[in-house]
């Protein structure tokens, strides 16, 4: 049960339930959809990027709770970044979850992204936690091809 | 186990099965006894299987039908054997009349690519259910891009029950096949196959039944069914992964092509003709998984070995108390609910992901299945993306299920 609450702690559970920039953006000049079809989770995200800067951000679908949360914190963390500190931002994220032991300079950069870290104890979740990413990379790369993870 | 347990019959032992299983003694992490309920994604190995199987590779190996020495004619002896104890199984007429294939995806595939290509022609019309596995929808498709076949669904109801009436209405001049599951994986529902056969019959149409779910759990005669193809899976059926089974009525088999070319199959080959090989080699191309028929083999001995009517009335039980249990808890629906079932249930809870129900239940040891059940047009129908699925297995006993129902509370309380 205690690392259950690791993996489920209050802040994935909110933003899980009620997922922070979530629903439609009229004004989006990009736009990617992810898919993990092991679960069925399938998000489209969209972007307003101007001058390499994401200026907003907000997706919509359906999934886990891992997946929900993490997508929604990465909408609060990426708005007003520049695609660059975005993709950088994903590898920091990605490095969390599946590399040995994340330095405690990386989980400060990472800031509330790092209530993710438990899921690095549950290897078949951490495509739930990157979902939303691996998404965010396609919009940034204008890619059409509807990103699959499995 | 609460008060309102049904009592269960006498002549069945679940804590004797247990024992023959043995991975029901392990530890799963965090010391935490294992609640198996993923029997219908692939069921767990008695001890006679993992010792018939090794007993071959320790002592009695070499490859079949070739040797003209003492362990070859051995090792086919019981590759043999084993053929003859599926069609015993199935009340198949004769021995060649059972084929091996890889699983019960192979053998549908094999009949869908040589009966198909030989028999059907563009506008051609197959049945399937709205419940078939993607095994039985996928090669289907594969022949309907190729050659112009049009595949004509028979819809459920919210019970997950087939509608007769609109199966029968699927029927033209043209339909030439059914392809039905006889047990759903996702919804445990048992077809009235019987009459489905016997309706397509009357249309002049030949019917493939997919057996995967259904021989685990019941006594299936193809002779008695009339069924023209049956497949199943042997890994379902407690026996090892890598061999499954079609069987065909033999006048079919003959006049179908050959599915693979090599080995095996062939009677004589010169770079002009090759004439094949009789019945049931004709579809056994290459060495084939000798180990794995055997250990199938083993597995239909152990089932032998237990009294199924008294296996069936526990699994029933446990059927009607899992049912009751979820049903009497909030915010949990059940998918599935066909008076004829499997010991099997599909269920979601409200603002959960099955997938998070699945961590969660591991985290106790409990094994179920989180996802579509290669079953997407099901989750369709119900409007869900997924569900978890909890199923029986002939060692399934009420700790089980208590076990389950304890999870799912977990679930709630982390989850509100
Ligand atoms: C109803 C049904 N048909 C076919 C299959 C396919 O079995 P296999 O993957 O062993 O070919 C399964 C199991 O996954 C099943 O449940």
């Amino acid at each position: 049960m205690s690392d259950l609450r690791e993996l489920y702690q209050e802040v994935i559970l909110d933003h899980g339930k009620n997922p922070r920039n979530f629903g439609p953006l009229p004004e989006a000049n990009r736009q990617a959809h992810g898919h993990n079809p092991l679960c069925g989770d399938k998000i489209t995200l969209r972007l307003v990027v101007k001058d390499g800067v994401v200026e907003d951000l907000s997706f919509e679908g359906a999934g886990c709770a891992i997946s929900v949360a993490s997508t929604s914190l990465m909408t609060g963390a990426l708005k007003g970044q520049t695609e660059a500190d975005a993709r950088a931002l994903f590898e920091d994220f990605h490095g969390m979850l599946t590399s040995a032991d994340p330095t405690p300079d990386q989980l400060e950069a990472l800031d509330k992204l790092a209530v993710f870290s438990g899921v690095r104890d549950y290897p078949l979740r951490v495509k739930c936690a990157t979902l939303g990413w691996h998404t965010l990379n396609a919009a940034l790369d204008e890619s059409d091809e509807m990103v699959v993870t499995e | 186990m609460n008060e309102t347990t049904p009592i269960i019959t006498k002549s069945f032992d679940v804590q004797a099965i247990r024992k023959d299983f043995p991975i029901l003694d392990d530890l799963m992490p965090g010391g935490k006894r294992l609640t198996f309920l993923d029997t219908a994604a692939s069921a767990q190995k008695p001890q006679v299987v993992i010792d018939a199987m090794s007993r071959v590779y320790g002592h009695e190996y070499a490859n079949i039908h070739r040797g003209v020495y003492h362990l070859s004619q051995l090792a086919t002896d019981h590759f043999e054997a084993a053929r003859r104890k599926v069609q015993g199984f199935l009340g198949a007429k004769f021995d060649r009349e059972i084929i091996f294939t890889r699983n019960a995806t192979e053998a549908i595939n094999l009949v869908a690519t040589s009966w198909g290509h030989a028999n059907l022609k563009a506008g051609d019309q197959i049945i399937l259910s709205e419940m078939e596995h993607h095994a039985n929808i996928v090669p289907w498709q594969l022949l309907r891009d190729q050659i112009g076949i049009e595949l004509v669904v028979a819809p459920i109801d919210d019970d997950g029950v087939l509608i007769l009436d609109a199966y029968q209405k699927c029927f033209t001049p043209k339909t030439k096949m059914v392809a039905m599951t006889h047990v759903s994986n996702a919804l445990g529902t048992i077809t009235p196959i019987a009459d489905i056969i016997q309706t397509a019959h009357d249309h002049g149409a030949l019917v493939l039944v997919d057996g995967s779910q259904a021989v685990p759990h019941m006594h299936v005669d193809v002779v008695a069914l009339d069924a023209d193809f049956y497949v199943f899976t042997g890994h379902k059926l407690y026996g090892p992964s890598g061999i499954g089974v079609l069987y065909g009525k033999e006048d079919l088999l003959n006049a179908m092509p050959p599915y693979q070319g090599g080995g095996e199959m062939i009677a004589t080959v010169t770079f002009e003709k090759t004439t094949y090989a009789d019945l049931p080699h004709k579809f056994e191309a290459g060495t084939p998984n000798i180990v794995g028929a055997i250990g199938l083999g083993a597995a239909i001995d152990y089932l032998d070995t237990i009294d199924r009517d008294a296996a069936h009335a526990h699994e029933m039980a446990l059927l009607a108390y899992t049912v009751e249990q979820l049903t009497a808890m909030n915010d949990v629906r059940i998918y599935g609910t066909a008076p004829e079932k499997t010991g099997l249930v599909s269920f979601t809870i409200d603002a959960v992901h099955p997938h998070d129900v699945g961590t969660i239940l591991d985290h106790d040891g409990i094994a179920v299945r989180a996802g579509h059940h290669c079953a997407q047009p099901v989750m369709d129908h119900f409007g869900v993306p997924a569900t978890t699925r909890a199923s029986f297995g002939l060692h399934s006993d009420f700790d089980d299920v208590d076990a389950l129902v304890a999870g799912i509370k977990q679930v709630q309380e982390i989850f509100c």
